[in-house]
């Protein structure tokens, strides 16, 4: 009777389960698709002709590339320096490296405009310089790199520290500088980490709203990216071109889940990653 | 000057590389970090402390936080028994499709903002799919503070779920399994011996996904409504402050976000830490 009744309880449990993930993701995700695909898909590929979505697209593509490559190179040269010595300031430099990741969006923006910003510290400086910062390209890339920030070093930082530096010390003992280290012996070993903490930035980076909405002044065809395109679009009744960019942006999105999840896979570690994932995009 | 204090330590150490990522890294920080973070916490009393203190009893201020946090705490609460069945699912059986849900549930994490804000507001809209159906009912999601609660739980349900299931993996089944043949019921078992040693995974997803709730801005605006005293969110009072080049009331309240989460968040980490104590008394018992 108890073995019935316990899978009774499985079904049940199942269902439920399915029942709370139907309703409150895959019928969102479900209604993109439906929406941006409403008048056809001519209609909805017509509307990636239009100038202002193509210079949506671009400046997302370039912005999203510039966050990934600063953040990638200081994001491994800090998780370097973390993990392979031990000196005063190391945990106050971990709690600075992870601080963006709690801060709200809108701050995330707001703070560059209080540095840069026509009443900011050095906005009327820049803006003499022939060289704005807020409300231009410069700005969204720093609003950008300030919400992608700490991706690279919190993925690679736990690996790092649980591989030790032997291999380190025995190529350094075989004559090799810091960059043959870092290059072949370092980052080999941590590639699937690397990867995933670039896919995540990549991922946040391309999807980042509030900050950027906040210092790009939201000026279509200029300052719009891909996120604030979509904005414009819904206040605009543009639904079937606001969800057509949506779907666009969120494909990208499922995509570099989808490839997370297999690099999981491939190192094995998906236990020790899927908890920290939770806390990874607080 | 900096390196002068912290590098000290490592002088002689042979690795090489130490100077160029521990400079690289401090580099990094501060402008990134440390800089715009001063200006945040200086620009508030640039112009006195009565001007904060006006821009913090503002009754619009006041009304717009309290719609964060009650919506933020409401969301939060109502995402723990969903969140607490699914992680159940995942951590102990296999259910059909387990590995196509498991996959789907970090989805709120990668979908942009403003994708999850205008797909919201269209499913819950007055014509949306489930929108429709709650009219009927003679409710109104859309554009109202159910709809920012709503919003917050698809972005917050991943932080309980990713929370209490790998504590609901790493619990032992063999206490269940005595209960059950000494003859306790369901419901005895789930309550007596599954969800006390839950509670601390509960409250850190709780905490992490209210600390998350309170700074959400792309996912609420579309469907919030925004109507001032009524569905205003607080990080939307940020950016109307701030196109009303009050720069002292937005910072003022970009402030209180910022320092809520980082209480939330630190209480979270000593709750973990206490909880990693825990875990790990017991292995060594």
């Amino acid at each position: 009777m108890s073995r019935s009744s316990s899978r009774l309880s499985v079904w049940v449990l199942s269902g439920l389960t399915w029942g709370i993930i139907l309703v409150m993701l895959i019928l969102p995700l479900v209604l993109i698709f439906t929406e941006a695909l409403r008048d056809g898909i001519s209609a909805s590929l017509a509307s990636f002709s239009d100038p202002d979505a193509l210079q949506a697209i671009r400046l997302t593509v370039v912005m999203t590339i510039l966050s990934v490559i600063i953040n990638t190179f200081c994001g491994v040269m800090a998780a370097w320096a973390l993990s392979r010595y031990r000196f005063t300031g190391r945990s106050a430099l971990i709690t600075l490296i992870e601080l963006p990741i709690s801060i709200s969006p809108v701050v995330a923006g707001l703070v560059w405009l209080l540095l840069f910003g026509a009443q900011g510290w050095w906005g009327d400086i820049m803006l003499r310089l022939g060289f704005p910062v807020a409300f231009a390209a410069p700005g969204i890339l720093l609003a950008t790199l300030f919400v992608t920030f700490p991706y690279v070093t919190r993925t690679l930082l736990p690996l790092m520290e649980q591989q030790g530096r032997i291999s380190e010390e025995a190529a350094m003992l075989l004559g090799a500088g810091f960059w043959q280290i870092l290059f072949r012996v370092t980052l080999p070993e941590a590639r699937w980490a690397l990867l995933s903490g670039i896919l995540l930035t990549t991922a946040r980076a391309m999807g980042e709203f509030g900050a950027v909405s906040v210092v790009s002044g939201h000026i279509p065809g200029m300052t719009e990216t891909m996120p604030l395109h979509i904005e414009t679009l819904y206040n605009g009744y543009q639904t079937v071109a606001a969800f057509s960019m949506a779907t666009l942006l969120a494909l990208m999105a499922m995509v570099t889940v989808a490839a997370r999840s297999v690099l999981e896979k491939q190192s094995g570690q998906k236990e020790s990653s899927s908890v920290t994932s939770g806390a990874k995009a607080v | 000057m900096i390196s002068a204090v912290f590098g000290r330590i490592r002088r002689g150490d042979p690795l090489p590389g130490f100077g160029l990522s521990f400079g690289v890294t401090v580099l990094w920080v501060g402008l990134l970090v440390i800089l715009p973070l001063t200006a945040l916490a200086l620009r508030p009393w640039h112009d006195g402390g009565g001007a904060m203190l006006a821009a913090l009893t503002d009754g619009r201020t006041l009304a717009s936080l309290r719609t964060t946090f009650f919506c933020a705490a409401a969301a939060a609460l109502l995402n723990i028994p969903l969140g607490v069945v699914i992680a159940w699912s995942l951590a102990r059986t296999r259910f059909p499709g387990c590995r196509i849900a498991d996959a789907l549930i970090d989805l709120p994490f990668a979908i942009p903002t403003a994708v999850t804000g205008i797909t919201l507001a269209t499913l819950y809209g007055p014509h949306g799919w489930l929108g429709q159906i709650f009219t009927l009912a003679g409710l109104r999601i859309a554009y109202t503070k159910a709809g920012i609660v709503l919003a917050l739980m698809f972005v917050g349900l991943p932080f309980i779920i990713r929370s209490v299931e790998p504590v609901l993996r790493n619990l032992p089944g063999d206490a269940e399994e005595a209960a059950t043949l000494l003859g306790a019921s369901p419901s005895q078992i789930v309550t007596k011996i599954v969800l006390p040693p839950l509670l601390p995974a509960v409250v850190t997803g709780f905490g992490l996904a209210f600390a998350r709730g309170i700074g959400e801005y792309g996912s609420v605006i579309f469907i919030a409504g925004n109507r001032p005293w009524v569905s205003e969110i607080a990080p939307l009072l940020v950016v109307v402050r701030l196109q009303e080049f009050d720069y002292a009331g937005a910072t003022s309240v970009a402030l209180i976000l910022l320092l809520t989460s980082f209480l939330c968040l630190g209480a979270v980490a000593v709750l973990r830490r206490r909880l990693a104590r825990m875990t790990g008394e017991e292995n060594a018992a």
